[in-house]
Parts: C-alpha cells; sequence; structure tokens
C-alpha cells in the first residue's frame, strides 16, 4: 500500500509551549567533565537574528556510538542523550551543552546531524555541524563543495567549545541537505 | 494600516497565480513538500534558502532517530483536557491516527507532540496578541508515544481559528500543530492538521503553500462518528505518513511479528 507522504507546515510562532522543555539544549548536564558548549546565532536574508528558530541536534557520544535507549526527553542526571532542542532567544542565539560528537567511522569527519525550524520556514531544514580537523578533507560531502560553501558547514573552536553560525539566506547561506 | 499590508484579494490572487503557474523547484526538493519560497507568506521572503540543496549520502546518525520511551512521556500528558484543576472551554474532541512510513508500516514507539490554540482562538505563549480570552484551565499542549500499531490517541478541545497579520484580515484555519521522529532522523516531520470544511483554508499562504492538491488534503483530519463517544467528544481521525531515508528494513524472523 502506497500512500501520499503528510506535507510540512511551519512550526509557527507558538512552539514553546509544545516542543520547549527542560533541559531540552543539555544533553549533559553543564559541568560534567569533558563537556562542550555548542552555540552559534540564526540569521535570515538581511542579516537580522532569528528570534523564534528551534535547533535540533541529534550526535553520537564522544567514542562515535549512537545513542539507542530511550531517555532522549526525559533527562537523567549524569547520562548522555544524543538528542537536544534549543529555541533560539532574542538575539538568535542557541546554545547546547553536551560532548564533542566522535567520528562514526575510524578516520570519518566527525558532525552533529541538524535540523533547523523557524517561523517563515515552511519546512524543516536539513544540514550538518562539522567538528574541526584534519579528518574533514576526506569528508565525502564537504569534498563536494567548493570551500567557501564547505566552511559554512564546520563550527569553530572556541575557549569554551564550538562555535557555528546558520544564515538561512544570502552572503555565507548555511549548505542545506537533500539526502538521497 | 501602513501602505504595504495587502489585502486578502491580493493575496488569493498571488496563491491562484502560483498554482497556475509554478514556479522552478530544486530538483531535490520532493513535490509533495512545501515551497520554501512562497511570497503569500510574508515570513518566508528573508527566511528561506536561495542556493540549491547538496545531495548528501545520510550518514549511520541520519538513518536512526532519537528513541523515547515511557520515562519521556507521561501517561495523562496526553489528555488535554485533564491538566487542570478544572475543565477548559470549548467542544471536547478525541484524536486518533497511525504514524506510518513510506510503505505503509507502522512507526513504533516515537514521541508525538502537539500544540495548539484553545476554543477561543488564543494560544498561552506570551507573544500572542489576539486580544481572545486565555483559558486558565487549557495550556494547549500534548505528548504521547505511538503504540505497537503505530497509533496515537489525544483528547483535547477543537481549536478556534485566530488572526495573524500576515496580511490585512489574515485568519489561520483551525488547526493543531503536529511533531513527529519516524525511525531515522531524516523522517523528522513537523506539520499541521487541519479540520474538514473549513472555508479558511482556501484563503491561507500556510496551507496554499504546498502546491500537490493531494498531498494538501493529506493534512485534513476525518470527521469519524465511530470515534465520536457518546456524551462525551466527537472523534477525528488524522494519520500520517512519514517518508525520507531511513535503513533497508530487515524482515522479521519467522515467528518474531
Ligand atoms: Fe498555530
Amino acid at each position: 500500500m502506497s500512500r501520499l507522504p503528510t506535507p510540512d507546515q511551519t512550526v509557527g510562532p507558538f512552539f514553546r509551549d509544545g516542543l520547549v522543555y527542560s533541559g531540552d539544549r543539555d544533553l549533559v548536564a553543564p559541568g560534567t567533565p569533558g563537556a562542550i558548549v555548542l552555540d552559534g546565532r540564526v540569521f535570515d536574508g538581511s542579516g537580522e537574528p532569528v528570534p523564534d528558530a528551534l535547533i535540533e541536534i541529534w550526535q553520537p557520544d564522544a567514542t562515535g556510538a549512537i545513542v539507542s535507549e530511550s531517555g532522549s526527553r526525559a533527562r537523567r542526571l549524569g547520562g548522555f542523550s544524543g538528542f537536544g532542542r534549543c529555541e533560539t532567544d532574542a538575539e538568535g542565539w542557541y546554545t547546547f551543552t553536551t560532548f564533542e560528537p566522535g567520528p562514526l567511522a575510524d578516520g570519518a569527519a566527525a558532525f552533529f546531524a541538524v535540523k533547523v525550524f523557524a517561523r517563515g520556514l515552511l519546512a524543516v531544514l536539513d544540514t550538518r555541524i562539522y567538528v574541526p580537523g584534519p579528518a574533514l578533507d576526506s569528508d565525502p560531502l564537504l569534498s563536494a563543495l567548493d570551500p567557501a560553501r564547505r566552511a559554512t558547514l564546520v563550527a569553530e573552536r572556541t575557549a569554551s567549545g564550538l562555535r557555528h553560525d546558520l544564515r538561512l539566506q544570502g552572503p555565507g547561506e548555511t549548505v542545506f541537505l537533500a539526502f538521497r | 494600516m501602513p501602505p504595504t499590508t495587502s489585502l486578502q484579494a491580493e493575496i488569493s490572487q498571488q496563491i491562484s497565480a502560483i498554482a497556475e503557474n509554478p514556479p522552478a523547484r530544486d530538483p531535490h526538493w520532493p513535490e509533495h513538500r512545501p515551497h520554501l519560497d512562497y511570497a503569500p507568506y510574508r515570513s518566508s521572503l528573508l527566511r528561506h534558502p536561495t542556493k540549491s540543496l547538496q545531495l548528501a549520502d545520510p550518514e549511520t546518525i541520519e538513518l536512526t532517530s532519537p528513541a523515547f520511551g515511557r520515562r519521556d512521556v507521561g501517561e495523562a500528558e496526553s489528555d488535554l483536557t485533564t491538566m487542570s484543576t478544572g475543565e477548559p472551554l470549548g467542544e471536547r474532541m478525541v484524536l486518533e491516527g497511525r504514524v506510518l512510513d513510506g510503505d505503509g508500516r507502522p512507526v513504533r514507539g516515537q514521541l508525538v507532540e502537539i500544540w495548539q490554540a484553545n476554543a477561543a482562538g488564543r494560544y498561552r505563549h506570551k507573544r500572542d496578541r489576539h486580544p481572545a480570552p486565555l483559558d486558565p484551565h487549557f495550556t494547549g499542549a500534548g505528548r504521547t508515544l505511538t503504540d505497537d500499531e503505530g497509533r496515537y490517541r489525544f483528547t483535547t478541545i477543537k481549536p478556534g481559528a485566530y488572526p495573524w497579520r500576515n496580511h490585512e484580515n489574515a485568519w489561520r484555519p483551525a488547526h493543531i500543530h503536529f511533531s513527529l521522529f519516524g525511525e531515522a532522523f531524516t523522517q523528522r516531520l513537523v506539520t499541521q492538521m487541519y479540520f474538514p470544511g473549513d472555508p479558511l483554508l482556501a484563503l491561507d499562504p500556510v496551507y496554499r503553500s504546498i502546491p500537490d492538491g493531494g498531498a494538501r488534503a493529506g493534512l485534513i483530519a476525518g470527521y469519524d462518528h465511530d470515534l465520536t463517544s457518546p456524551e462525551w467528544a466527537l472523534g477525528y481521525r488524522f494519520d500520517i505518513v512519514l517518508t525520507g531515508s531511513r535503513r533497508t528494513w530487515i524482515e522479521p524472523e519467522e515467528g518474531e511479528e
């Protein structure tokens, strides 16, 4: 039996009550040894911050293992959830506390899988945030992009972890993905 | 009114013009999905990507999904009418459906989150400026897990239509927002469910942003008298079909299914 897939509709401006929950942006408790901050801002086509976006990340742990036990919403103290969700603030910032993801295979480039939702976005957008390092050169997705476009997928190291801005449109527009 | 505010007639004309003469779409953007650059929905103008999508092979992380279980969702969270000390006002309804993948297989044990306006068309969100009453007994948010047949069930109140300032006299048709996870992160879906026979659907730029009429119709719940409970609540049915890349299905072992 085949049916038409259900189409997307925008997350709208009022998703907070339905989607935002306590601890949603902390994949590990802040202060956990080895925890980093992944943060950045979301911008629209006029360079203005987007204060009503919702960013989700899904990632392996520091060894590259994918979390398969339930509890992605209930945060267990001391545990690690591979899933996080963060509403942007008035200046367009999102902030996660997490572990730096490990590579999914030996020698592979490590990345966060990312979903972008916002008022004004009629459907979810897929992208990735790569951890900087030598493995990037052999990544199949990054290798297919010219250097300027590639840079929109790679985070910058900061004192506290990683920083990565998302640009929905315009100069420096983030590379968004369609999966085979 | 500032001079830039469009009238519904102008918006409706734009909607018709795009329907008659659809713009070129990204070759990798599936047919059933909405236009991302859709002028009648003004907020899309500065927020849609302008570069073509990059085709990528999903990696294992993208082919798996966050897992949710009993401790993620409380039993009571699927009933939006009993979350307070009193009962919310409005038309009580039971909403049931199944979450399926593109081959019609149930999506089991996955998280379904909903949020909605109250019966008067007002959200609890502090940025909602619609001068309609808040209902102290209605938060408008619920969540549940699908069962082994992919089924979910909520008890709630039928939401009201609300004005939204996209253009002059712009009203959203009554809707319930849905968030869904599949078996792969690529199947993640956020959408809105509508009600049959709503005259606002034809005028709504969000609904009309989906070019395919069949896909659009898939967002309208069916009234189901068999789901209606006597002396209690009206029944609506809304099935959801997820798509997107996922791991090749492994046939269950003999006797396992
Ligand atoms: Fe809404």
